[in-house]
């Protein structure tokens, strides 16, 4: 079997097309034949045969682009064993998946190519395509900015086209209400008002922290692109609770710090993820990771945003040594002395709202992470216990999950460890 | 601070600029004895002598080929082309050599020259001598393209030009030679690649470079009896092109109209229009606009020269239409 390459025909040539075949699949070749034309950059030229065989294969059609060196046709005995064979190294597999590629984008620009075209012809008409209404570059970013529908504005431009007058126009008589109510308010920062602000007095631009845009950037990103499940178990804490009451007298005598109930469920999330490490994991470009380390991020509000410090292998530490560091770190995190790279590389996250008591709510996942758990507050419930009523502490936590990267039942096994941890307690610091 | 025409401060900037530095020296058809043909050359042979005023023969690619050479050795040459539409005959020199040389050889060699040269229409000249063909100039890199407007921007530019390693087209204009205007004679060079703000303005912005930048002032000063406020532009340098400023000044209007003596179709203004789209897409409230000559020949006689070339009438009109569209209230 011999493979026929694209030759390199000039010093600048990358890649070759092929112009025409010279030969069929059957022919006879005999050394110096014209087999095919290749058109370079520069020309199109006559391609000669090294060998002589028989051409069994041609792998590269006419009207094809691919690299010097790629297979390009097959020759044999005419038995048609270098057929079959097919070619030796995977060059043109490649190039005939990049040309269908090429030819895939070819279709979906002319897909797009098509209503556009229908667009513009039917902008001339002044009709709406797909109900986009008309609206010059500039009425449409003043619209953005004072927040006016543009479906809601006539036009009163050329065409009927949406321009700033008609913007204006339509934010003021929203606003006309508002002017009418308008209280005495002191007039701070004149200079330095916005003009939403000069529309509306009665509010008050405040200026983005780094932090809020970052948080409002990646969480946005998380919520549109990681298809989000919930999974949602009540924990009877009971016996956590009492068990963190007598812990925390042991660590006292010995001088040691408390541990908070949020460490505690910190560290059964760091032993769970242990057990579950399809859990810690994290979805990116299309790719699935395995974290070999669990790092915990612990949610902490400040006034200027959301900050998420980080506790580095927190399923090796106790759990005093995970108070330590979290109210440390936390700490620093106020104070915003903390640094980027204490607040990166988490591989799950907690974040707990129980101290506010919230019962009960769902978190958006701190991405690449591919889960985070949402803790409640703790509260004194009736349960039925052997057909009983009985008064538990009850604390609900649920799980966030990337659907991408963590299926239903994985999560939900996740959740059953971690609640048989919380509510066996004495196994968190085993 | 002197009042004087375009021409005088051409001339005198020349003559400056060749007491002040010997390397200087200028080279064209009919500028020594005869004084040049637009006279901006007046008593530089009797003062500076032949080696230095150097008449040549209707050659332009050899003294243009010279006037190369001689910048890759040191000299400052000052090509005088006497018109732009002869520039065509040095096309290969300006382009294929005194453009390339700084890059072609790594920066170890550049030609420093200035080649000046009248363009534009309206002086009944025929369809051959009345062209503004700077963009073909304006198009290659490693040149650099000037238009200076009025006779303190030709003083500025000039001295900018001859102060600079890369090769200059200096585009004058036939219709600018008499104009007249304050020359201040400390002013400092300018800055190639900027473009100068001659009227500021908040409803439209009007960019033009050479004579239609000076039209483009004078119909702002009408329109604003008229209530309506604009802001003019001078390119001043079309390569390098200030995208900044024009972009910003649209930014602030929210619409523009371009003019320029060339053709319309791939001209200078479509550039323009293309920088104002990339960097002003959101803040526009109307297409953008050109006004340029119409796509003809130039003729030779002059009603239908003075029609073919764009006037401050044309301007006018286009602006009018533009804030009309955008329910400018007047």
């Amino acid at each position: 079997m011999t493979e026929i390459h694209m030759p390199r025909l000039s010093d600048t040539m990358e890649e070759g097309v092929i112009s025409t075949w010279h030969k069929q699949v059957g022919d006879q070749i005999n050394r110096g034949d014209v087999v095919a034309e290749i058109e370079t950059d520069k020309a199109v030229m006559e391609m000669e045969a090294y060998d002589d065989g028989v051409l069994e294969k041609i792998l590269v059609g006419e009207g094809e682009t691919v690299p010097i060196g790629v297979p390009i046709g097959l020759m044999g005995d005419g038995s048609g064993a270098a057929a079959a064979a097919g070619p030796s190294d995977s060059g043109a597999q490649e190039s005939s998946a990049g040309s269908e590629d090429a030819e895939a984008s070819t279709d979906s620009a002319a897909a797009e190519t098509a209503p556009r075209t229908a667009a513009l012809s039917s902008g001339e008409s002044g009709a709406e395509p797909h109900g986009r209404p008309k609206a010059s570059p500039l009425a449409r970013a003043v619209a953005r900015e004072k927040g006016v529908d543009l479906s809601t504005v006539t036009g009163t431009g050329p065409g009927g086209r949406i321009i700033r007058v008609d913007i204006e126009a339509a934010a003021e008589a929203a606003t006309d209400g508002a002017e009418q109510r308008r209280s005495q308010v002191p007039e701070s920062r004149p200079a330095e008002r916005s003009e939403a602000e000069q529309r509306d007095p009665d509010l008050e631009e405040i200026p983005l922290s780094n932090i809020r845009k970052v948080t409002a950037r990646r969480l946005t990103e998380s919520k549109q692109q990681a298809p989000h499940f919930y999974l949602t178990s009540a924990v009877d804490v009971t016996d956590l609770v009492s068990f963190r009451a007598d812990l925390n007298e042991r660590l006292q005598a010995s001088g040691g710090p408390k541990v908070s109930v949020n460490d505690l469920v910190v560290k059964a999330c760091a032993t769970a993820l242990r057990a579950n490490p399809s859990v810690n994991v994290s979805f990116r470009d299309e790719k699935l990771f395995q974290h070999k380390r669990v790092h915990l991020g612990v949610a902490v509000a400040l006034d200027s945003g959301l900050v998420v410090p980080v506790i580095p292998d927190a399923d090796r530490k106790s759990v005093s040594e995970i108070a330590a560091e979290g109210k440390e770190k936390a700490e620093r995190a106020r104070d915003g002395k903390l640094k980027p790279d204490e607040m990166s590389g988490s591989t799950f996250s907690v974040s707990n709202l129980g101290m506010f008591g919230i019962e009960e709510f769902s978190a958006v996942i701190n991405p690449p992470e591919a889960a985070i758990l949402a803790v409640g507050a703790t509260r004194e419930e009736v349960q039925v216990h052997d057909g009983e009523f009985v008064v538990r502490k009850m604390m609900r936590m649920t799980l966030s999950a990337d659907h991408r990267a963590v299926d239903g039942a994985v999560g939900a096994v996740f959740m059953q460890q971690l609640t048989s941890l919380l509510q066996d307690p004495i196994r968190i610091i085993a | 601070m002197a009042v004087i025409t375009y021409r005088q401060a051409l001339h005198d900037t020349l003559r400056e600029e060749m007491l002040s530095d010997e390397n200087v020296f200028l080279i064209g058809e009919e500028i020594g004895v005869f004084e040049g043909s637009y006279k901006i050359t007046a008593g530089l042979l009797e003062e500076f002598g032949e080696k230095r005023v150097r008449d040549t023969p209707i050659a332009e690619e050899g003294f243009v080929g010279a006037a190369v050479g001689a910048a890759m050795l040191g000299l400052r040459p000052v090509v005088e082309l006497m018109t732009i539409n002869f520039s065509l005959l040095a096309l290969d020199q300006i382009v294929n050599h005194a453009a390339k040389i700084y890059g072609m050889f790594g920066g170890q060699s550049s030609a420093p020259m200035v080649l000046r040269t009248p363009g534009g229409g309206g002086q009944q000249l025929g369809a051959t001598h009345s062209q503004n063909i700077e963009l073909y100039y304006a198009f290659v890199p490693g040149l650099k393209v000037v238009a200076p407007s009025t006779p303190a921007d030709a003083r500025a530019l000039l001295k900018a030009s001859l102060a600079d390693n890369d090769p200059v087209l200096f585009l004058e204009n036939l219709a600018l030679y008499n104009t007249k205007g304050e020359v201040p004679e400390d002013a400092p060079p300018a800055e190639i690649g900027k473009a100068g703000i001659t009227r500021t303005g908040s409803d439209i912005t009007i960019i033009g470079y050479s004579r239609m930048a000076t039209v483009a002032t004078q119909v702002a000063e009408q329109l604003s009896e008229e209530g309506i406020s604009a802001e003019v532009i001078d390119l001043r340098s079309l390569r390098p092109l200030d995208r900044e400023t024009l972009v910003e000044s649209v930014r602030k209007t929210g619409c523009a109209v371009i003019t320029e003596d060339d053709w319309l179709t791939y001209g200078v203004g479509a550039e323009i229009a293309a920088s104002i789209s990339d960097g002003a897409f959101d803040y526009l409230d109307a297409p953008v606009r050109r006004v340029a000559a119409a796509e003809v020949p130039l003729p030779y006689a002059k009603p239908l020269e003075r029609a073919a070339l764009p006037s401050a009438e044309s301007l006018k009109t286009a602006v009018r239409q533009t804030l009309e569209a955008v329910g400018h209230r007047r």
